[in-house]
């Protein structure tokens, strides 16, 4: 028996298809949805989607995401979505560096708002590698 | 009557328009198939995200608690009217299809005594609305320079109006903007955005079983309540970016053959006049030698 699972962003559907489980990283703990799991609603932070298939697995970091989970398979909502896959560790550093000097360079509050919560998005991808 | 030399500047400046509305239309034709996938690419999330949120109110209905983004604030003197138009003209008449319908219910919320603020999102909305509803307008959005719409600019949006509304600005929020339903028709459309409008119709069936909710639904309410305001001023605006295109290019279709027309009737004009001219020189000159 296999689970439905779907992974979609406001942009677009990125997964759609049959799995063997999903691992989640549920806001109050890690959870792993295995195929007629019972309905789940649960809100997710910002980690790492682990999703087993027949043939590997893939790891999606995932932010601003929710997990909904009924009869009909698995959904993940996210607002931002990221193979591993895709992510560079140096490069990362190098963008972490940027974001730290631009927080230490803001001139006002709304700067340094959207400066600290760019690093932090950085932040939790450099701990989800 | 105009000179042979008039009609002949007339026609080449009639082609030369006709030159940039075509190229207008191949342009709009193009972008357009791009916005129209980007508006299909976003509609699952929005599906999910309605199925999700009528589960949940479903669940919260009739229980106390219920967020007031739901509820809404109990009142509704105060309307915030998001009008969302495009950057650019020419597009027939797309941007002001959606005004009238703002100004139509902007106008019967002020005859019902209401107090009505407006926040546009693209330049051509404000441009139209600035001058008879300018007193109303508070805040103005526009998306110069952004090739295509991505969900961070929906979020900036939809902060400004959540910012709005918890700071007691406003109690009814309602988005406008044109629903895509093919290339020839786009359908101006107001959509509630708080408190939500939500379908309860779409509950998906459990077989008796109940949702297990983590952490509770009433906080998961809390946070999925803001985000689906972001993914439906998102929706909004990719759905526009559609239209728009779709408008354009069939403005551009029309001002094209309308312009093809013109040039016929004109070269007609023209040749009729430069033979009538041929053969008044001839018979000037007949009727010369004759004369000797």
């Amino acid at each position: 028996m296999a689970l439905h699972f779907e992974l979609v962003s406001p942009s677009r559907l990125l997964f759609s298809g049959e799995v063997a489980s999903v691992q989640l990283p549920g806001s109050e703990g890690e959870m792993t949805i295995l195929p007629g799991h019972a309905p789940v609603l649960s809100t997710l932070k910002p980690g790492v989607v682990t999703v087993q298939k027949s043939d590997g697995a893939d790891k999606i970091f995932v932010r601003g995401g929710f997990a909904e989970v009924n009869a009909s398979g698995l959904t993940v909502l996210a607002e931002t979505a990221i193979p591993l896959a895709d992510l560079d560790a140096s490069a990362l550093a190098r963008q972490i560096k940027n974001a730290e000097e631009d927080v230490a360079d803001a001139t006002d509050d709304e700067k340094k708002r959207k400066a600290l919560e760019a690093l932090d998005h950085l932040k939790a991808l450099q701990g989800a590698i | 009557m105009p000179s042979l030399k008039d009609l002949r500047n007339r026609i080449a400046s009639v082609k030369a328009t006709r030159k940039i509305t075509k190229a207008m239309q191949m342009v709009a034709a193009a972008k357009l198939r791009r916005a129209q996938e980007a508006a299909v690419a976003a509609r699952p999330y929005a599906e999910r995200m309605a199925t999700v949120l009528s589960n949940l109110a479903s669940a919260m209905e009739g229980k106390p608690g219920a967020p007031v983004l739901l509820s809404g604030t109990g009142k509704d003197d105060v309307h915030l009217l998001v009008v969302a138009t495009a950057e650019r003209g020419l597009c027939g008449g797309f941007n002001t299809s959606i005004v009238k319908l703002a100004r139509e219910h902007a106008d019967r919320l002020i005859a019902q005594g209401k107090t009505v603020k407006i926040l546009t999102v693209g330049k051509k909305g404000n441009d139209a609305l600035k001058r008879l509803y300018g007193k109303y307008i508070i805040e103005a959005v526009d998306f110069r320079g952004i090739k295509a719409v991505e969900f961070g600019h929906a979020g900036g949006v939809a902060q400004k109006i959540l910012a709005l509304f918890e700071a007691g600005q406003f109690d009814v929020c309602t988005l406008f903007f044109s629903e895509f339903k093919s290339v020839i028709s786009q359908k101006p459309t107001a959509l509630r955005l708080i408190p939500a409008s939500i379908d309860t119709s779409k509950v998906p069936d459990l077989g008796g079983a109940v949702y297990e909710a983590e952490p509770e639904e009433s906080e998961i309410l809390g946070d999925l309540l803001p985000r689906n305001i972001a993914v439906q001023v998102f929706r909004g605006m990719l759905e526009n970016a559609a239209s728009e295109q779709g408008a354009r290019m069939s403005a551009m279709d029309n001002a094209t053959r309308n312009a093809g027309d013109m040039i016929n009737k004109l070269t007609i004009r023209y040749n009729r006049q430069r033979q009538a001219q041929i053969t008044k020189e001839l018979i000037e000159i007949i009727s010369g030698a004759e004369a000797l």
